[in-house]
């Protein structure tokens, strides 16, 4: 039985390597993937067109105006007394945010009075403008300490605390996402092609009427696919590290476990999909179809499964990223151990052993 | 070699019948690709079946491989069943598809090697049993070159070469040299020769003529059915003597439709510019001669031949269309008589 898987894998093996450039594209496409898309993707918002409107003038006011320039994600784009170009600047997008601070502002904070700053936003990206809402919410909160009062008794502000991704930048969140999703469609793609080429040239025909069992051939050709695809997976979580700042808080060797079950399905899954086409193309195609959308929608990658209905949540468990991506999440970000996403592994486990099973009856019954 | 064809008799020593159907029968929905068909074929013979496209050929063939499970009735070979035992026969048998069933990305080598692997072959015997398929099939010079690089003839003794590499004592050819130049057809004719002088038993379907000669028996196919099965010489034999006439005549077409026309002439065919004729009574030789010459076909010729095995499938076709035809008319009253 391994003697038979082993002599198909080296022929694949041997088949890659005399179709360098398809193994090259194989190998190299996620990491371009990855750099196209995760700059491309990210839900920071950066140079927000600020607009400072100061009543006051004094030293207080002026810090808060400060401070917002400091967190570096406004560009001053005016500053002035006069509330009234607000308008213009607004209807002609030249200022996305504005913050107006009152003329009493300085002395009602010397006073230890309440004071409140005003700050004008453009709605009608609400995606955007609740982004900016929150860093306006978090650079206020952060002027508390400075503004203490000489009274005694300090005005009660939030103090928030954000755990594992503290500058709760999105490309921590999105990066292992996206590297969930590339690595899907790659791994699906490249087996999806691998039964169907052999019924296309006719070699199918030969390899039936060999002992060769189909749980060989499957196996066979998954495991050379299961290195290349193992290579660019590791490729791409060390681009998402040097380019994205994604961190590896957990264990490296549970990581590659994680990595290698979620791929093994992938791989399965496209060889599902391979035994049931007739023509490339079609695998191809369907090979595109089963993983894109549903990884990029159902997977948790960027709409929370929590906030699903309730059949959508349930169709979600046949989406191999959702377990993946949890379990990522929570290696690289949180450094957590098995004990927390173990359930994710038994989720990836039942998805590759249930697909190749299903491949394997799918090819016996073809004789 | 010998304990590898001995292995293949465990089985069941059915005597020296390698390969045996009865009342074979494959259907797909409606259509009934091979129809009641028996036969056996002794060990060591090369056992020809002949048929236009779509006869059933493949179709026997898949099912004795054990690719395809029969309808009904069955068929042993090498002494296991092929509808319970197909892993059996898997082990013991050689397929040659009619489809390209080598990878033209890997070199010859690499292709023995991986063949040899999927029959389960390893370590000195996959070198052993590759280097007899490179000497058989004439391949040393080209051991490194991809196959894809390699004439047809050359692809078509590496695919027998292959399809023999775990020994099997029977091997199965479908169509083996479809698409290749006469002179590479005959080479490897000569290989089927050696392989069955050695005792391996060659099951092998062709539309040629030319090559159904070569063969020991013949069996015809022809719709599904199996409408004759003997020697070369037996099945011509069903001819009597001098029934099958030879006429070389001015403006053949023409006299073609005089002959069919003619009482006592069946089966009129042109043959390049002669035409064959079969007479109903043997002897009509000189009658014949002085028709054609009274009707203005001067000068002809008419002489007796031996009939080509192509007389003889025309033949044979035409009995089994006209025997359909009356179990047809026949089978309008009470049960058919055909079962």
């Amino acid at each position: 039985m391994i003697r038979r898987t082993l002599a198909v894998a080296v022929k694949e093996l041997l088949q890659l390597k005399r179709d360098w450039r398809s193994t090259a594209t194989l190998l190299g496409m996620p990491l371009v993937l990855l750099l196209i898309y995760g700059f491309a993707l990210s839900f920071d918002v950066q140079h927000i067109r600020l607009a400072v409107i100061d009543h006051d003038g004094t030293q207080a006011a002026r810090d808060v105006a400060q401070a917002f320039l400091e967190s570096g994600y406004f560009d001053l784009i005016h500053r002035g007394h006069d509330q009234r170009v607000l308008d213009g600047l607004f209807d002609s997008g030249r200022a996305q945010a504005a913050i107006v601070i009152p003329d009493r502002y300085g002395a009602d904070l010397e006073a230890g009075r309440a004071i409140s700053v005003q700050f004008v936003l453009d709605g009608s990206d609400s995606q955007t403008a609740t982004t900016i809402l929150s860093y306006a919410r978090q650079i206020v909160g952060s002027l508390s300490p400075v503004v203490r009062t000489p009274g005694g008794l300090a005005p009660i502000a939030p103090r928030p605390l954000v755990w594992y991704n503290p500058d709760l930048s999105s490309s921590r969140f999105l990066v292992p996402g996206l590297v969930a999703f590339i690595l899907m469609i790659t791994s699906v793609i490249a087996t999806s092609l691998a039964v169907v080429r052999e019924k296309e040239h006719g070699t199918m025909e030969s390899l039936r009427a060999t002992p060769l069992l189909a749980i060989e051939l499957l196996l066979g050709k998954t495991l050379p696919y299961l290195l290349v695809a193992s290579l660019s997976a590791a490729g791409s979580l060390l681009l998402a590290w040097a380019l994205f700042g994604v961190p590896l808080h957990g264990s490296p060797l549970w990581l590659a476990l994680v990595t290698l079950l979620f791929l093994f399905g992938g791989l399965g899954w496209g060889v599902l999909i391979s035994t049931l086409s007739d023509t490339q193309q079609v695998a191809f195609q369907l090979g595109l179809l089963s993983t894109m959308l549903p990884t990029l929608l159902l997977s948790g990658f960027i709409f929370p499964i929590s906030s699903m209905p309730k059949a959508v949540q349930l169709v979600t468990h046949i989406v191999p990223a959702r377990y993946y991506l949890v379990a990522l999440r929570e290696i690289i970000l949180k450094g957590a151990g098995p004990a927390v996403w173990w359930s994710q592994i038994v989720g990836l486990a039942v998805f590759a052993v249930a697909v190749l099973t299903l491949a394997t009856v799918r090819t016996i019954r073809s004789l | 070699m010998d304990r590898e064809r001995a292995a293949g008799l465990g089985g069941g020593t059915m005597s020296d019948i390698i390969v045996g159907a009865r009342e074979l029968t494959r259907t797909f929905g409606a259509f009934t690709a091979v129809d009641r068909v028996s036969f056996e074929v002794r060990r060591g013979e090369v056992f020809g079946f002949l048929g236009s496209n779509g006869a059933g050929k493949t179709t026997t063939i898949r099912i004795l491989c054990g690719l395809l499970a029969p309808t009904s009735g069955s068929a042993s070979v090498a002494g296991f069943d092929v509808a319970s035992q197909a892993d059996q026969i898997k082990r013991r048998v050689g397929y040659m598809s009619q489809k390209f069933s080598l990878y033209g990305d890997l070199t010859v080598e690499e292709n023995l090697r991986f063949w040899g692997g999927a029959y389960g072959l390893f370590g000195d015997r996959i070198e052993e049993r590759a280097r007899w398929a490179v000497a058989t099939a004439g391949l040393e010079e080209q051991r490194d070159e991809l196959v894809r690089d390699l004439p047809g003839g050359y692809r078509q003794r590496l695919a027998l070469g292959t399809a023999l590499l775990h020994e099997p004592p029977v091997v199965f050819l479908d169509e083996p040299t479809g698409g290749v130049d006469p002179a590479a057809r005959r080479r490897f004719w000569d290989l089927i020769d050696e392989l069955a002088a050695g005792g391996t038993t060659v099951f092998v379907t062709t539309h040629y003529m030319d090559e159904a000669e070569r063969c020991h028996r013949v069996a015809l196919m022809h719709a599904g059915r199996l409408i004759g099965l003997d020697s070369i010489p037996a099945l011509k034999r069903t001819f009597p003597a001098d029934s099958v006439v030879e006429i070389s005549c001015p403006r053949c077409a023409q006299a073609l439709v005089t002959l069919e026309a003619l009482p006592g002439v069946s089966e009129v065919a042109l043959f390049g510019d002669t035409l064959h004729a079969v007479l109903e009574q043997p002897g009509g030789l000189e009658a014949l001669r002085a028709e054609l010459a009274g009707r203005g076909f001067e000068p002809v010729r008419v002489r007796a031949i031996v009939p080509s095995l192509e007389d003889v499938f025309i033949r044979a076709i035409t009995e089994a269309e006209a025997g359909e035809q009356a179990a047809l008319t026949g089978a309008a009253a009470p049960a058919g008589g055909g079962a």
